[in-house]
Order: C-alpha cells, then structure tokens, then sequence
C-alpha cells in the first residue's frame, strides 16, 4: 500500500467487502455505509485500506492519522463491533468476510470517521492534568525510586486515543461525567511521588461527575488498545476519597 | 471584522513548538499554536530511546561532561556541525532534560532514584535518558501538559501554508481550517516554525505520515534557505516490512546485529563499538551485507535479542517488542526480529543560529525543521529529541526578546488580504484542477526514487537520473487533479498541495546531494569515497529562485577541534 511503499498485488488477492460510515453533515445527505471490494494483501492495516480508498476509489474520505505504529493515538475507530486502533488492526487478523468501519460511537460526527474530541480534551484539562508542586524543585532531579515510578506504568502509556472514553456507557448518560482517560491521567499524578496537589485534586474526581459515577462495567478496560486497566485507576481514587473522608491524607 | 492576530504564532504542535510556546507564554506575550494534528499527535511522540545530556547518573559515566558530549556530537557529525553550536546544545542539556523532569516526566530510574542512562550509538557514556522506549511519549505528553496548565491557545487542525512576508519582516500566516476548509490570514509580530523533518519524501520512512517536509518548504519559498539538506539519516533498525522504527536502544541494552549466515558481522566494520556504531556507519554495515547477499531473502537482517532475556526486555524494551508481535509476529523474546535501514532523520533544515533566528526578521525555527547545524553530516542517536528541547526553549525566548523590542503589532489589513488573495488563488486552482496526472502516482515514484538513488549508497549516475524523474515528477504535478473539491476535511486537496513542497524539496536534496563531490557522515557516494575537507568542509545552501533552487556555500565553524579520522 503506499504508505508502507509495497505496491498492491492485486490479482489473485483474497477480497473482502468494506462498509464505511458516511456523513457530512454540511450536507443534506444521511448518514450511511459506503461499500467496496478490497483485496486483502500481506499485512495491509485498515490505515492501509482507508489510504488505498482515499487515492484510488473515493478522494472525500475523511479519517485521522499520523504515526501509523500504535502511539500517536489519532487514528481509534470502530471496526466490526470492537476498539481498534486502525494502523495496528490488519485485515487478515478480523478473519470476517465483511469489515465494518465506524467513527467512535457517542461522539459528535465532524465528518465520515472524524469526529469531535472536544469533549474529550475538555475533561481531560479540566483535572488539572500537570504535576503540581508547592516547594522549590531541587537543584537536579527530583529522585523517584525504581518501584515508585512503576506503580505509574500502565497510566503513563495512555495515548489519549478516546476509545475508552467513547466506550463508557456512564459517559453516554452523564454528559459531565469526566470518563476513564482523565480519571486515569488523574491517578498518574495521584500516585506520582513528586505531586502535591493531592488537595486539590480531590475536588476534582470525589463528586458527583467524579469516580463515583464508574460503575465497573469494564468497557474501558476491553476498548483499550494499550491494555491500560483504567478501572484499576478509578478504584484506586475512589480508595482514595474514602481514606481522605476518614480522616486520611 | 479585523483579522486573526497573536504576538507569537507557534506552528507545530511537538516538542520544540511546544517548547517555543511554553517560553513564550512565560515571558507575557499572546502566544497561539497552529497545528495540523492534535499536539500529541505530533511525530516527536514516537521517539523512543532517549535524550542525551552529560548527568553522569550511570555508575560507568561518573567522569562524563558536557564537553565530551559535545566532543561526541561534533565526531558523530564527521565534523560538519558547527562547533559553537553543538558545545551550546550539550552545555543546555542537563538544565532542559531536569526541567522535563521537574515538570513531571515519567523517566525509567536508576537504583538509587535518578534519571536512568543507557548507552547510545557514537557516544563515549550511558548518557541516554530515557523512559523505557517510550521517551518521545513521555516527553511529548509531559510538554502538552505544561501548555494546558498554562492555557496556551492551541488552534488544532489547522495547517499553514504560506508565511506573511512584508519589506523583508515576517508579519504573521495565512493558515487552512482542515475542518471548514476556510483560509485565514493570521498576523503576528514573531512567528516560530517547530514543523518537523521531510521524512515522507522518502520510501521506507520510520516517520509519521505527517512528515512531510511543509515547514521547511514554506519557509524556503518566502526567502529562507535551507542547509544541508542532502544530509539524511537512515536508520540502521526499521522493522521489515512497514519500516516502523526499532529504536537503537534495543542495541544499547546489548541487542546482536546477525546476517543470515548467524554472524556478528560488525565486527568486520567497527571492531570497538561494534552494534554501538554511530547511524551512518551501522546503516552502511548492514546495507552491505544485504547487497553482497548475506542478508535474508527480500533485503534484511536480524536484530538479536534473545540473550538479553523476557526481563530486561520487557522492562525496558516493551513497546519495540508490541510492535514486532504486532506487524510481523515475532516476539523478540524467543526469536530475532527481522530490520532493514530506513529512512528516519533530516540534518538539514531551515538555516538557523543557535537562537532560532534565521535570515527573515520576526521568523524562527527550531527542532527537526531547522539546522543550526548541531548534527552536521550525521545525528547521533538521543540528540533530537535533545535539540527540540534545547533549541525550542532558545527560539522561544530570543523570538520574546524581539518582539518586545521590536514588535510593530497587529499587521495592516490590506497586507494580511493581499497574500490571503495570492495563497487563497492557488489553493482555488488546486482545488478545481483537473488534469490527467495523479497525485498518488507522483507521490509514489518520487519515494521510490528518492529512497532507491539518493539512499544509503550513492553515485553521480544514479542521482543525475534522481533529479532528472524528480523535475518531471514536477512538470507532470502541474498537470494534475484532485478528486474531490468539497471544502471540509479535504485530506486529498491538501495531501496533493503538500506533494507539490515535497517535489521542491526532493529536488533540493538531490541537487546538494549530486554537487557534493565527497563521502561524509550519512552521504556516502560510491564514486567519491572519501571525506574531502579540503573542498567540502562547508554547509550547502539552498535558495529559492522562480527556476529552482540556487546554492552556495557557508563555511562551518571549528572552533575547538580539527577534523580527524572517525574510527569507531
């Protein structure tokens, strides 16, 4: 495909039938599945198949993309029934004679399989997303011990692809709700040794938008493409709320 | 309505935008970021070994200093950074890697709580912070973090496509809205391009598709010249196949380079460092093997790391072993994974000094778009994500110094209307052109060509044909079409636009490339095999003119050490 620079066999290539999710809502056109045969080459990715459409069947197809390798976090979709990430998501791996591509579900369609993260982002920025030090920082670095920065590693591999958000059904219903990404970007800094805005933070997550809204349904967990157990987080400061509602820190 | 106005205009949303931003804001100015993706988005994310700085944290590099880091870069370099240059970035290292830290970056640690360090190809020490081999990641998130907590104003989405030029001053951009399609003239007293290499004009590129050179392209058309750009970096692990990157950190945690007949054959090409080798060499090394038919069937070797063991590997290589699981099925646990050279790096870019100031008043660059040259004729392994750190900060502050001292304000309207016009023309005409030439034919050949005759090998036939499909690639793009002419999210308009700044600087790097009449770092010519300092110990520049690219030449500073040989 071209952006992997291997030019596309396609005699005797197994095809499978393609729908896309279709809108633009400038127009008067209805939402809709476009489809096409595609032949399904080596490890060609869904990217590789949105790229091939976009240059050689329909030139209005809107999708995002940037690193094509899994870290970028622009490109999570809907591919028959399941959170993929399209760049690391290969045809041959669904095993399904007909794929199926939507945008992410419970999101404001801007066009085709892109749509409105604003919410997303906005939640995200709004639990204070950044260490937050009182003291003056130390001459070099500040020291972390090798165990303490483990407990932060599933958190710190989040891409902010917004599967998991778009996945929670709490978000679906509570608009406000501030959903697994910024609940588990929140955590990182909870249980980073460096921060001091626990105190603050609090507020943030121990309200009726906050943690208290998760209720362990655990589709954030099975949406992620970075096996981040987001759950865990959320337990962890609603744990968190209670020791402070006693009496803790 | 008056139009959009910021007294700084970031464009570019990775780490040096970011960190122009950052600085900016701090010094009271109204900064905005204009970016073609979301910040996170951005190509400095899918950095993964490290960032170099002499913090002698490592047990083994207690004696490390910024001088030998500096020693290191300009070797590694085959002594084409200037000097100056390269001892300024490493003397700002330790200061801008501790602020990443101090701003929450999730670095690996060492025993006793620092910053870990691993080793990384030319260089004397473990001098590589990193955050396993997810350091681009770690890096990139902690930056956009400090921009929220700053409130900078991000404008997402939004590609720019021409510089606003007037009596020699820069006055602002004219920018597309991907989302409604709409062009904007946007004024600003200082603007700082933190736009990124030119990767994707090359085949077999680890970059991100969004590389695509724009930022330099932009600049090099209202007048910037562009240095040494025929400088570019292969490297030596991109995973066969789709040429996603293997960082050289699985080689400085011990990995084995084998060819298919199971030998360590580095050791026939840098007997010292061995797999440690700065890029250029390492690259060489296994190009060869491949063309002499030691490699395996289709053109690679194996990266062995099947020695080092799941926990080492897991620990601090986890995301190159995701990777190889996913796109090739191979987990480098029980068996080697399969790489090839790949295209990865720019040295060139938009000339530059160590401040980010260019040869435009009030227009600055900084990261993989600029060359300052700390890099010269080969980047080391960990020093670009070094650079943007560093140089973002410097063109950030001297970018704040001039536009408190010399602001002239919000630009006249009929200045920002004017180029609005002339760019709003040519977008109109691409937009509604039909001819009969495809712009993903074009796109095609010209990485072909680029990666197959100004690759790793080189030669005046290969690349005198190089040029030659490149300015017929160009005659036939101004023949060609769109396929689709709505307005919003038109990736097919703007991915041709883009094509037509790619062909410029395609063109560029096989002109310099051909004209260089020697060997040097990663430009090694099969014709001309040695380094020629007595003729070539300059920086090609690239200037615009209506009939293609004009060069000359600028001398590079030595101030400290005089060329040698590079034995490894």
């Amino acid at each position: 495909m071209s952006i992997t620079d291997t030019k596309p066999q396609l005699e005797g290539a197994k095809t499978v039938t393609v729908n896309i999710f279709r809108y633009d809502p400038a127009t008067t056109d209805k939402p809709h599945y476009d489809s096409w045969q595609v032949p399904i080459i080596g490890s060609m990715t869904v990217l590789d198949l949105l790229f091939h459409l976009l240059e050689h069947e329909d030139g209005s197809l809107a999708f995002r993309y940037a690193c094509r390798e899994a870290i970028c976090g622009s490109c999570a979709l809907y591919v028959n029934g399941s959170y993929r990430l399209a760049c690391k998501t290969q045809l041959k791996d669904l095993k399904a004679p007909e794929i199926n591509i939507s945008p992410l579900p419970h999101l404001k369609v801007i066009k085709d399989l892109v749509v409105d993260m604003d919410p997303f982002w906005e939640k995200y920025e709004r639990i204070k997303p950044y260490l937050i030090t009182r003291d003056e920082p130390p001459e070099k670095e500040f020291l972390q011990d090798p165990a303490a920065r483990l407990k932060m590693d599933d958190m710190v591999d989040c891409i902010l692809c917004g599967a998991c958000y778009s996945g929670c059904p709490t978000v679906w219903t509570d608009p406000d709700y501030l959903g697994p990404a910024a609940l588990v970007k929140m955590n990182r800094f909870t249980v980073d040794t460096r921060d001091q805005g626990n105190k603050e933070r609090t507020k943030l997550f121990d309200n009726e938008h906050g943690v208290w809204r998760c209720h362990t349904i655990f589709n954030c967990v099975e949406a992620c493409p970075k096996d981040i157990n987001q759950t865990y987080s959320i337990q962890h400061l609603k744990r968190r709320a209670v020791a402070r509602r006693f009496g803790g820190k | 309505m008056p139009s959009m106005y910021h007294q700084v205009v970031i464009v570019g949303g990775g780490l040096a935008a970011l960190r122009a931003a950052i600085e900016a804001k701090d010094a009271g100015l109204d900064v905005a970021v204009f970016t073609r993706v979301h910040p996170v988005r951005s190509h400095s994310v899918a950095a993964q070994g490290g960032v170099n700085g002499a913090l002698a944290n490592a047990e083994s590099a207690r004696d490390d200093t910024i001088e030998k880091h500096a020693f290191d870069t300009v070797k590694g370099s085959d002594f084409l950074a200037d000097q100056p240059a390269a001892i300024t970035m490493t003397a700002d290292a330790p200061r801008r890697i501790i602020e990443m830290e101090h701003w929450g970056c999730p670095f690996s640690r060492t025993g006793e709580g620092k910053i870990a360090q691993r080793p990384f190809g030319g260089a004397g020490y473990p001098r590589t912070c990193y955050a396993a081999d997810k350091t681009g990641h770690a890096l990139l998130h902690t930056m956009y973090e400090q921009t929220v907590k700053r409130d900078i104003k991000v404008y997402e989405e939004w590609s720019v496509l021409s510089l606003v030029v007037e009596n020699g001053v820069c006055r602002g951009v004219i920018a597309l809205d991907l989302r409604d399609g709409d062009i904007h003239p946007v004024g600003a007293d200082a603007v700082i391009f933190g736009t990124g290499g030119t990767g994707r004009v090359y085949g077999r590129s680890t970059n991100s598709i969004i590389v695509t050179g724009a930022g330099m392209a932009i600049a090099y058309r209202a007048g910037v010249p562009l240095k040494d750009l025929e400088f570019i970096q292969f490297h030596p692990t991109s995973l066969f196949g789709n040429n996603v990157l293997i960082t050289e950190a699985a080689r400085g945690e011990g990995g084995y380079l084998r060819n298919a007949n199971g030998d360590r054959f580095m050791e026939k090409y840098a007997p010292k460092a061995m797999e440690l080798g700065p890029r250029d060499i390492v690259a060489r090394s296994i190009q060869t093997e491949i063309n002499e038919g030691r490699g395996f069937p289709g053109g690679y070797v194996h990266l062995d790391l099947t020695h080092l063991g799941a926990q080492k590997i897991l620990e601090r290589l986890p995301a190159i072993r995701d990777i190889s699981i996913n796109f090739v099925g191979v987990d480098p646990i029980e068996k080697p994974i399969p790489i090839q050279p790949g295209q990865h790096y720019t040295m060139g870019g938009i000339d530059t000094d160590v401040n980010g100031a260019t040869a435009l008043k009030g227009f600055y660059a900084a990261g993989e778009c600029a060359c300052v040259s700390v890099h010269g004729a080969n980047r080391l392994g960990g020093n670009s994500l070094l650079e943007t750190i560093v140089f973002g900060q410097r063109a950030g502050a001297n970018a704040s110094q001039y536009v408190k001292g010399n602001g002239r304000g919000r630009p006249g309207e009929e200045l920002l209307r004017e180029r609005l016009h002339e760019v709003r023309g040519r977008w109109e005409r691409l937009r509604a052109a039909d001819g009969p030439e495809d712009p993903a034919a074009i796109r095609d050949e010209m990485k072909a060509t680029m990666i197959e005759k100004v690759g790793i090998f080189r030669d005046a036939e290969k690349m005198t044909d190089a040029l030659q499909t490149v300015k017929r690639l160009q005659e036939r793009y101004k023949k060609v079409h769109v396929n689709y002419r709505g307005r919003r999210f038109n990736l097919d308009l703007l991915r041709t636009f883009e094509l037509g700044m790619k062909l410029d600087l395609a063109e560029i790097i096989a002109r310099g490339a051909l004209d260089r009449k020697e060997s040097r770092g990663s430009h090694a010519r099969t014709d001309y095999k040695e380094r020629d300092d007595a003729n070539w110990l300059k920086h090609t520049m690239a200037h615009y003119t209506p009939d293609g690219p004009r060069f000359d030449y600028k001398p590079v500073e030595i101030t400290k050490w005089q060329p040698e040989a590079r034995r490894y």
